[in-house]
């Protein structure tokens, strides 16, 4: 027994000891200088002086809380819109028809794309010389450029959310197929002979089969949605901005000062994502005690 | 009634594959046009000039095979952040599936004290976004010299990495049989045999994909590489954010294609992976 315990020790040491030095000890340092610890300007007390600046000075609090309340908008709504997207699409692809592999190689297609490619593609899609613009000025909708709504870097973080709905909704689709596929016809089947309508086959029968899957699906989303950085550094605007962008701008300020801020912004960050998994563990537990 | 509704059904899926599909059809015209102005919906010159401009090939009048050599080897900055991504997705993999395997055998297949705690510590920076770690990080690489070098930048990559494929491998192993080692070791094959005949052609598939994703999660990293390389470690990612920015959308969709060429083909191959209902399609997410 005690040869597997070493063997269990020395499996685990390299991997734990990367995700904890470099990860935990990243956010700990980040803690640390959140809380005006910083050596490097020789200032080694500890107070909440960046919190209190970040959220409630006159300077900054009217970005904090706008660029709080984005960051909400912008992660929910895109969620639930990737996830009802590749929703309506693996319902409908899943049944056999001629181009299936083809469209699940589609539907698929931006699952391994790098968001900042998707984000590119958005301002060439969406923006008012794009793509659209140009299809909407053939057919005689619009005249100029500046007829064409403002979809890309506009202060509702609608660039944002497209590149997070065609990117996650990839996530979701796989997700979703995987589980159908699994669960098969037959739940289906039986509902049908019982007189279930298609609405209550979806609602009754399929939706609580899928929701679980969803919901793991949707809190990933929902996370790094709400923590990354590339897709609103290039598709947002300075005000509202969203906190990763003003979490690292703080950072690469010059004055060293800032940095505290950025810091203590990027903690905030880390503390809601963590909040909301656990009211979704907490949830999800209650769940199970329920039933 | 009924054929008409699963013909609007398909025309349907149709359509969302059409929407899905039109960023990657404005990339390619972008990339192989010359000056398409508004409101052209289709460009009237067709131009390499954005590829030319990359210095991937050469000037319309010397495209011989010698001088598309002669053009990379000159090393132009594409040339050098495609070899840094690649050389960096490479290592990053190969070092995460070596540091993985052993403990995600051990996971997969013991059952011991606080391994419910370890796989959650391992599996944390899948939720917490990367901005909360690097910040802090970034100051201590600093102190440590690790910042601005190679060596750094990989590291930082295996954080993302790490927990993706622990998880991917840790599936495998909950389905493995380990007795069909024991009788290749009772047949008298040593350790190395048993691993290179028995164990690896068992969790070899899953292996795989891991190894794959691994790949294409330091492929598509722009935060990390970007404070831990301190300017000075320039890959594909980086390449592409400066040069959107800076909006020339000829450059910038050239640049998009051949960052993403390796994805696409990525997909293609894990996709006959990537089925049936395993815990580790989550990981996706982070991609």
């Amino acid at each position: 027994m005690s040869g597997d315990r070493l063997k269990i020790i020395l499996s685990l040491t390299s991997p734990l000891l990367i995700i904890i030095t470099l990860f935990f000890g990243g956010i700990f340092y980040g803690l640390l200088q959140s809380l005006g610890y910083q050596p490097a300007i020789q200032k080694y007390d500890i107070n909440f002086d960046a919190y209190y600046n970040v959220m409630f000075s006159e300077r900054y609090a009217k970005l904090f809380w706008t660029g709080l309340g984005l960051n909400l908008w912008v992660s929910f709504v895109s969620t639930f819109l990737a996830a009802a997207f590749a929703l309506f699409g693996a319902l409908a692809i899943r049944k056999t028809f001629f181009a299936k592999t083809f469209c699940n190689f589609i539907y698929s297609l931006n699952l391994p794309m790098p968001h900042l490619v998707v984000a590119i593609g958005m301002i060439f899609v969406f923006s008012q010389s794009g793509l659209l613009a140009r299809m909407s000025s053939q057919v005689g909708l619009i005249g100029s450029p500046s007829d064409f709504p403002i979809l890309v870097k506009d202060k509702y973080g609608l660039g944002i959310i497209l590149t997070y709905v065609w990117k996650e909704s990839a996530f979701f689709f796989i997700i979703l197929m995987s589980v159908l596929q699994s669960l098969g016809e037959n739940f289906e089947e039986l509902a049908q002979s019982l007189g279930a309508n298609k609405w209550q086959r979806f609602r009754y029968v399929i939706l609580p089969l899928i929701m679980p899957s969803l919901f793991s699906a949707s809190i990933i989303v929902f996370a790094f949605s709400f923590g990354a950085y590339e897709v609103p550094a290039l598709l947002g605007i300075s005000y509202p901005q969203m906190l990763p962008v003003m979490a690292f701008e703080f950072f690469l300020n010059p004055d060293l000062n800032a940095r505290s801020e950025g810091m203590a912004l990027s903690i905030i960050i880390a503390m809601i994502v963590m909040i909301l998994v656990i009211i979704y563990f907490w949830l999800i537990q209650s769940k199970i005690r329920k039933n | 009634m009924n054929t008409n509704l699963k013909k609007i059904n398909i025309y349907a899926i149709y359509l969302g594959a059409f929407i899905l599909i039109l960023p990657l059809i404005a990339f390619f015209i972008n990339a192989f046009s010359f000056r398409w102005f508004y409101p052209q919906l289709v460009p009237k010159e067709l131009s390499l000039q954005a590829w030319v401009r990359l210095k991937l090939i050469p000037k319309i009048d010397n495209r011989s095979f010698d001088n598309f050599l002669e053009l990379w080897l000159s090393n132009p900055t594409i040339i050098k952040a495609l070899l840094n991504s690649l050389t960096i997705g490479l290592i990053v993999t190969i070092a995460s599936i070596i540091i993985a395997l052993p403990a995600a055998r051990v996971l997969g297949l013991l059952n011991f004290r606080f391994k419910k705690i370890i796989i959650f510590i391992m599996i944390s920076p899948t939720i917490l976004p990367p901005i909360a770690f690097v910040l802090g990080l970034n100051i201590n690489f600093i102190s440590l010299g690790l910042s601005g070098s190679f060596f750094g930048v990989c590291l930082v990559h295996l954080v993302p990495i790490m927990p993706y494929v622990v998880l991917t491998m840790t599936g495998i192993f909950a389905n493995y049989n380990p007795d069909f080692e024991h009788q290749a070791r009772t047949l008298g094959a040593n350790k190395f045999k048993t691993f290179y005949l028995i164990t690896l052609p068992a969790i070899a598939p899953g292996m795989v994909v891991a190894a794959l994703f691994a790949f294409l999660v330091s492929w598509s990293q722009y935060l990390l590489t970007f404070l831990i390389g301190a300017g000075k470690i320039m890959t594909l990612p980086l390449l592409v954010f400066s040069t959107a920015s800076s909006g020339n959308p000829a450059l910038t969709a050239a640049l998009s294609i051949v960052f993403i060429f390796p994805t696409i083909l990525i997909l293609f191959f894990a996709s006959k992976f990537v089925t049936g209902d395993s815990s580790a399609k989550y990981g996706l997410g982070k991609l």
